[in-house]
């Protein structure tokens, strides 16, 4: 088996166990990202631990101009493509609720970016009638809070996004799916205080390299982030604008 | 980069001390900070070697990448954060095995190369930086520079062995053993007495490739040093069982955990004489060869996840000295006296021989015989009585093992690391403000006075 998967912000500790999961299914893969040196790294690693082919190369979310050309590039280093998984995403810092220039950047590298690349990626498995299109999103989309709605809104428009492109592809038979993780033990959430439920990225990437063959749209991980988000969106307005959150 | 601030501590669970833990996730982020700062792989170092009380411990354990196998020289290049258990999954079904290893899997490669651990053939084949090709090491101004026997060799031989107190470890490159299968043949000899078990560790009929002997060391009188020698090699081809289909696949083994810490009372000198009698009689029948698992021979506390817990909420310390061969046996004898005169139960005790010092200055193996012994911290008397056995240790002009150690003093060890000097020129002239520090290196005066 090849049917390659393109990666899409490989460096992050989800997108690498995500990659990896796929790898171990054995999927041929390309990792993209602005960082190749890392990628180099952890190509490396994957061809290594699983025998599958591993290429990489640049991509730089915030830059839709070059997108048209690097996905072009990719299916033809790789004969094609059976799926991909949008995984960069930028955190921030808060200081974007008060800056816009600093909030701008959030919203072209999470939804912008994100935005572009896809519907290249959509445009692409729309003829094939099949393969897949996974976009990491967040929880954080789910409802605007005080301390990080720069990157919620960001992020919650992404899985609007994806949500429409799902509507679009379904008579095509390409599955688009929108991944919501909770906490993951990741470089973004590393040392912050109050988190709960930390899950490890293996967790979250083997459960995304699983989603393609079963029939969930919308993946909350680990699942009880379905119902905890549930009961957050299900706060009413007048009394959600007074918490700390 | 975010930090967390936390109590941590070694496999021994002693001491627990705050440290303030970077996680990093790129190999350029692997970088030292402006003050005092210590890698710290898989924490299998028992006391504080990884521990930087008040101080910054880079955890390396997500640059743990491997980065290019020559499956025909076995020739194996990785991030320092890559562990052995990681290692052996992509080495063995290509026919390769560690040349050295410790007695689990689950350490990183930093830490095997920064303690220059030893395994049960270090008799034949050193230790595990005799095995290493070269080294990418991050200095204390930030630049990389690679280091091997040949490349900046005195700076290769201050980090093999040096505690990590050279700089980050970032890459090594390692030389592998080609092994013919994934399954050891082995073979027990049991011994009624030291005298008879020292016999057999020498003798070249019983000796093998790889060789340890437990110790039961309740045992006392007529009976002192009373245990069985382990002795085994990689099983070839003609070994194997006719039709047995791939030699190289290992059936992974049931993981076990303990899940909560044991009460003291559990390990009691009772409760281990009776585990002593029973594993002495159940090993030391095992007169014929059998084959086994490679996991099983080199790893059977790796099965049981967490077995640390075992010996309770206050921990322990493990007691590795050697005794140079001259006057091992009655080194080694005057050890195992003076524990069972203290009638303090060790739960575990491993008797080695070990072949000839290697290059790594501060080093623990010399030719002659280690002991290993894990007592459980239950009060104060125990640091008495080890210190007792550090006496002894430097009368017969041994050392105790720094990757175990977690209350050694700086006077013994000086008196136990003659090669001090030598590594304290070099370490000044890489880092000079002493920014790679850690509890273990304050504790023994290393880069600067004792505490």
């Amino acid at each position: 088996m090849s049917e390659p998967v393109l990666i899409l912000g490989a460096t992050s500790a989800i997108a690498r166990a995500t990659a990896a999961a796929f790898a171990a299914r054995g999927h041929d893969l390309y990792l993209a990202s602005r960082d190749l040196e890392e990628l180099r790294r952890i190509a490396a690693d994957i061809h290594l631990r699983h025998g599958v082919e591993v290429r990489y190369g640049s991509f730089d979310a915030e830059a839709t101009d070059t997108h048209a050309e690097f996905l072009q590039t990719v299916i033809a280093e790789m004969k094609g493509l059976s799926g991909v998984v949008l995984a960069f995403g930028y955190l921030g810092d808060q200081i974007a609720a008060r800056d816009f220039s600093a909030g701008a950047k959030i919203i072209a590298a999470n939804f912008t970016g994100a935005a572009s690349i896809l519907s290249h990626c959509a445009n692409y498995f729309e003829p094939l009638q099949r393969g897949f299109i996974i976009g990491i999103s967040s929880v954080a989309g789910d409802r605007g809070r005080q301390s990080n709605y720069v990157y919620g809104a960001a992020k919650g428009a992404l899985s609007l996004y994806l949500q429409g492109l799902r509507n679009r592809l379904y008579s095509s038979g390409v599955r688009v799916i929108t991944v919501k993780p909770g906490f993951v033990d990741t470089a973004m959430t590393y040392g912050l205080p109050g988190l709960f439920l930390v899950a490890s990225p293996q967790v979250i990437g083997e459960r995304i390299a699983r989603a393609p063959g079963k029939s969930a749209d919308v993946l909350y991980l680990p699942w009880f982030w379905r119902y905890i988000m549930l009961i957050i969106r299900h706060i009413p307005e007048p009394i959600f604008k007074r918490l700390k959150l | 980069m975010a930090t967390l601030i936390t109590p941590l501590s070694g496999w021994g669970r002693y001491p627990v001390q705050t440290c303030e833990l970077e996680r990093p996730e790129r190999y350029a982020d692997l970088r030292p900070a402006a003050a005092s700062m210590i890698a710290r792989g898989q924490g299998r170092s028992y006391g504080d070697a990884a521990l930087n009380e008040g101080g910054r411990v880079l955890l390396t354990e997500r640059v743990n990448r491997m980065l290019d196998f020559d499956a025909e020289r076995g020739i194996l290049r990785a991030e320092a954060g890559t562990t052995l258990a990681e290692i052996l999954a992509v080495i063995v079904p290509r026919g390769w095995f560690l040349p050295v290893t410790p007695g689990t899997k689950f350490v990183s490669l930093g830490g095997c190369v920064a303690a220059d651990v030893h395994g049960k053939n270090h008799h034949h084949d050193g230790s595990f930086g005799d095995h290493v090709v070269a080294l990418e090491l991050i200095l204390a101004d930030g630049s990389r520079v690679t280091c091997s026997p040949s490349e900046r060799p005195e700076l290769f031989r201050a980090t093999v062995g040096g505690m990590g107190l050279t700089g980050i470890i970032g890459e090594v490159t390692l030389k592998l053993a080609p092994v013919q299968s994934a399954q050891m043949m082995v073979r027990h000899h049991a011994a009624g007495n030291l005298e008879q078990l020292f016999n057999l560790l020498e003798d070249p009929d019983s000796d093998d490739r790889y060789t340890v002997a437990w110790i039961d060391c309740l045992a006392r009188g007529q009976q002192l040093g009373r245990g069985v020698a382990m002795c085994g090699h990689h099983a070839a081809l003609e070994e194997l069982p006719a039709g047995s289909g791939n030699a190289f696949s290992a059936r992974p083994g049931r993981s076990r955990n303990v899940p909560f810490d044991f009460p003291a009372w559990v390990l009691n000198p009772l409760s281990i004489a009776a585990f002593n009698a029973f594993y002495f009689r159940h090993e030391g029948k095992k007169r014929q060869p059998f084959l086994t698992g490679y996991d099983a021979y080199f790893y059977p506390l790796d099965s049981i996840a967490q077995w640390n817990r075992m010996y309770g909420k206050r921990g322990f310390v493990q007691y590795q000295c050697v005794v140079p061969d001259a006057m091992a046996f009655e080194g080694i004898r005057a050890l195992l006296m003076e524990l069972s005169g203290s009638r303090r139960a060790s739960f575990l005790a491993v008797l080695k021989r070990l072949g000839a010092q290697g290059g790594g200055m501060l080093s623990f193996p010399m030719a002659g015989y280690t002991l290993a012994l894990d007592i459980p911290v239950r009060d104060n008397s125990l640091f008495a009585l080890l210190n007792r056995l550090d006496e002894i240790v430097i009368r017969y002009g041994g050392r105790v093992y720094l990757a175990k150690d977690a209350r050694l003093s700086a006077d013994a060890f000086r008196a136990m690391y003659p090669r001090y000097g030598e590594f304290m020129e070099i370490k000044k002239s890489v880092d000079p403000q002493n920014r790679f520090s850690s509890s273990l290196s304050r504790r023994l005066g290393i880069g600067g006075n004792a505490r």
